[in-house]
């Protein structure tokens, strides 16, 4: 038995014990890795659908795939979406790193799963069909028994059930026997940050010992980038995609559409030591708050992700404003949710004064959208992996495509190329449309 | 370490039988059903052509202040339901917001109010995108993305996409009330407003809130969403010549399948310290929840697990949560839908935790008088299980007539003692969830 007595909870620590991704710039940890340290970039021509009369043409696309390099039984898999597949192959890399798929010992029940995933994508040319077919002209509505009549041919069973946003979590229990708490949820771009933070919480209140948490994502359909083409929130840049997503840059115009996935083991350190594991890195804090201020744009002076920073900062024991024994600041990297719109990277740089004063200038941050493009649902599981990774390898990723200063963000951007740098401890940022904002604090473990 | 209380404070359901849970408690209690013909679109294509549709009478206006009339353009019928329980629910709680007068200082400081909203998968409104979409035809009448990438797509309204994110439902409702706490969106299926019931609980316990508005809310009744309904094999073949009240027989040795509630419904939870603080009526304790992962033999779980063992898993942390023993539930509140392979995952699920004193609990069957609330049901059924508990009453059951082992067949309302009701469910997908509402001492 492997369980903890609940009343110790408060106390739990939790660390990290296994981390993947299935990323548009490659699907394992140590390549992907070198290549945001080399700066390099995922973006492309959309080739998912016809996107060129689109208003945007290039995303970051996942490439060349193979989900049965991961998977035991790719045929369990069989009717998996996109969404699924990459979780797939990111859990399974983590799982791995984990150690725990050699653990006799392992309780699934105590182990469970909380994604942030997004829902699976449209079956788009059987359901602008039916949709069509079933269009009176006369009075430009649905029919609604010729819409059935049509969809009922035209639709696959396996197709619009693995559309479901909890899919995910199911292909994912299967792979790995795990019959503990089970959650989803579905934030917009804060989702699998949101994820981890509430993983962290399940765990520290003793429903789990080990939880498989990130997210999981794909938009780049006709019907995600008409949406957000629509919202004005893509870039719509001419000429080279790989330098279309310009976070903090002053001609920003932007994010750029990415898709992927990041997953990560979690697990409470006494289970972790019990069985010999090496923790990777320590959750420290999170912190979740609301805008509550317009649906579309985000409360300009930075107060909802101040204050989910403020949260997390607290509950990891860190005062903002206090610099450590040797001078430094309270943290040594924020992992920006920097977008590259002119709305997100201004106010987030005025969050971040807010929480940090007159230290914000002395605290390196930067966005890997950049490189990486919007990986939505999943960005900020990849965004943690890459501050576990900073921890560990001394190496601060860079915000590319950084030319022209704007004179209201003046913070350390970590422009262009990436930097050596003794880190300790990172901030994580991830705010979604709609107003959710969460912020995780992980650090070294000690 | 002593834990912090949890209690419900103010309930929200918004059902085929109205707003609030006067309306609907009136009707368990009659075993009154409102199932019936679709009027919201043309069913009569589909394997069941009557469901539990929200009284024509439901207007999301009257639920938002003025000043933010306009933003009703922009929400998905979700939305309008989450929108409609909030208000309710924290009327019914007797808290004042933003939303309910901007002119009067919030009873409740707006950081320490958070928000957790089980939410489906929205789908798009046909009529609106199709519109849209016919623009877009090549010479076969074809949708052609040239076209719709060039011109078509700008028929579509600006904010189109927002309408049908799922965490929209709790991003309308933040801004009307202001809660600026920790906000999250659930999206598992059946099991989607428990589990967010249970969020807000883990949120209050560590201190990160006082009060949450929680709950979940979800409409199938579209073409496209009731079709994947049909998929997941939760429709019964009723036609609109069918008696649509006397379709669905939970546990039933008859039963048929399901039929599909639009609904939902918000509560407002609380610490039980703050609550007494501020002279709250309590209608009950929220005092365990549980959740689990089932093992599907189909990975998606079209085929449930038929041994019921995680759900029951979830239903004894739940009852671990509250520490209470089965011995102290009194009655129980599961989803049965009446699709037979679901109602047996739960029997087996039952009789697991409870042995043969199933037969003992009676259950409260809500698909026969609301319909099957997907991601909404987990809140209307944490709602009546508190006015069970309040009122120390069972409602009445109505359709099925042999039901084996269960306490499930039609009986009348009658009074009750009830300490502890249980609410579970397992899910398309395979997460469960348990919640224990406790009498408020």
């Amino acid at each position: 038995m492997t369980s903890t007595d609940p009343d110790s909870a408060s106390s739990r620590r939790v660390v990290v014990t296994g981390m993947g991704w299935v990323t548009p710039m490659g699907h394992d940890i140590d390549s992907v890795w070198r290549r945001l340290m080399n700066s390099e970039s995922g973006m492309g021509a959309i080739t998912r659908f016809d996107a060129r009369t689109f208003p945007t043409t290039f995303a970051a696309q996942v490439k060349d795939y193979d989900i049965s390099r991961f998977v035991r039984d790719a045929s369990v898999h069989a009717t998996a979406g996109l969404n699924s597949q990459f979780a797939l192959g990111a859990a399974c890399q983590a799982w791995t790193q984990s150690g725990l798929g050699n653990y006799s010992a392992l309780n699934k029940k105590r182990v469970g799963l909380y994604l942030g995933a997004g829902e699976g994508v449209v079956d788009f040319e059987n359901y602008a069909a039916s949709n069509i077919a079933g269009f009176d002209e006369a009075t430009r509505t649905i029919d609604g028994v010729k819409w059935a009549d049509f969809a009922h041919k035209a639709m696959n069973r396996m197709c619009e059930v693995e559309q479901e946003p909890n899919m995910p979590l199911a292909h994912l229990a299967r792979e790995f026997g795990a019959r503990g708490p089970a959650l989803n949820c579905l934030t917009a771009c804060a989702a699998s940050t949101q994820a981890i933070g509430e993983a962290f919480s399940l765990i520290q209140r003793g429903d789990a010992d080990v939880m498989i948490s990130g997210g999981t994502h794909t938009m780049i359909h006709v019907l995600g980038v008409t949406g957000f083409n629509r919202l004005t929130a893509l870039s719509t840049s001419k000429g080279d995609p790989t330098k279309a997503s310009r976070p903090f840059d002053k001609t920003r115009d932007g994010f750029v559409m990415g898709e992927g996935s990041g997953m990560i083991i979690l697990e409470s350190l006494e289970h972790a030591l019990a069985r010999g594991a090496t923790p990777l890195a320590e959750v420290a804090g999170y912190g979740s708050s609301a805008d509550a201020f317009r649906i579309t744009d985000i409360q300009p002076e930075g107060r909802g992700g101040a204050a989910s920073m403020g949260v997390a900062l607290k509950q990891a024991g860190i005062d903002p404003n206090a610099r450590r024994a040797d001078g430094r600041a309270a943290i040594d990297y924020i992992s920006a949710h920097g977008t590259g719109t002119k709305e997100n990277d201004s106010i987030e740089t005025r969050g971040v004064k807010r929480v940090f004063g007159e230290h914000a200038k002395d605290i390196p941050m930067s966005s890997i959208k950049g490189m990486m493009g919007h990986l939505i649902a999943a960005a900020g599981a990849v965004e943690f992996i890459t501050c576990v990774l900073a921890i560990r390898e001394g190496m601060l990723p860079p915000t590319i495509n950084y030319g022209t200063p704007d004179p209201d963000l003046d913070l350390d951007y970590v422009p262009n190329h990436a930097r050596a740098a003794k880190v300790d401890i990172c901030l994580s940022n991830s705010f979604g449309f709609g107003g959710q904002n969460d912020t995780l604090v992980v650090k070294r473990f000690v | 370490m002593s834990r912090r209380r949890v209690v419900i404070t103010g309930l929200g359901p918004v059902t085929a039988h109205g707003v609030g849970i006067e309306p609907l408690w009136s009707a368990l209690c009659e075993g009154r059903s409102a199932l019936a013909p679709m009027r919201g679109f043309d069913a009569r294509g589909f394997r069941a052509a009557s469901g539990g549709e929200l009284p024509a009478t439901f207007d999301v206006k009257e639920f938002v202040p003025k000043s933010y009339r306009k933003a009703t353009k922009v929400m998905a019928r979700d939305i309008e339901i989450a929108v409609g329980g909030a208000a309710t629910a924290i009327k019914d709680a007797g808290l004042i917001t933003r939303g309910v007068d901007p002119d009067v200082a919030p009873t409740i400081a707006p950081d320490r109010f958070g928000c957790h909203i089980g939410a489906g998968l929205i789908a798009a409104e046909l009529d609106e995108l199709t519109a849209a979409l016919v623009t877009s035809r090549d010479a076969n009448g074809v949708f052609d993305p040239s076209k719709w990438g060039a011109q078509g797509m700008q028929e579509l309204t600006p904010l189109w996409l927002l309408k049908y994110l799922p965490n929209m439902l709790a991003c309308h409702v933040t801004i009307i009330h202001d809660c600026q706490g920790p906000s999250n969106t659930i999206t598992c299926n059946e099991a989607s407003a428990g589990l967010s019931l249970a969020e807000s609980q883990r949120v209050i316990e560590r201190g990160a809130a006082d009060a949450c508005i929680s709950g979940g809310a979800d409409s199938k009744l579209n073409p496209m969403a009731y079709l994947r309904q049909e998929h997941a094999g939760r429709q019964a073949i009723c036609s609109v010549d069918d008696d649509a009240t006397s379709v669905v027989k939970p546990f039933d040795v008859a039963a048929i399948g399901g039929l599909v509630g639009e609904g939902g419904g918000l509560l407002v939870v609380e610490a039980e310290e703050t609550a007494i603080a501020r002279g709250a009526r309590i209608h009950a304790g929220l005092s365990g929840t549980g959740a689990s992962q089932s093992w599907c033999e189909d990975t998606v779980g079209l085929l449930p697990d038929a041994s019921g063992e995680s759900l029951a898993d979830a239903i004894e942390a739940a009852l671990r949560d509250a520490g209470v023993s089965a011995d102290d539930i009194d009655a129980i509140i599961p989803y049965g839908c009446g699709v037979p392979a679901l109602d047996e995952l739960e029997r087996a699920a039952l009789t697991r935790v409870f042995g043969a004193s199933v037969s003992t609990k009676p259950l409260v069957t809500l698909a026969p008088i609301i319909g099957a609330t997907c991601a909404g049901f987990g809140a209307i059924a944490v709602s009546v299980a508190a006015k069970c508990v309040s009122e120390q009453r069972l409602p009445a059951r109505i359709n099925s007539t042999n039901t084996g082992s269960l306490n499930a067949v039609a009986t009348a309302s009658e009074s009750r003692a009830l300490r502890h009701v249980l609410v579970c469910t397992p899910s398309l997908g395979g997460q469960n969830s348990a919640v224990v509402v406790s009498k408020f001492n």
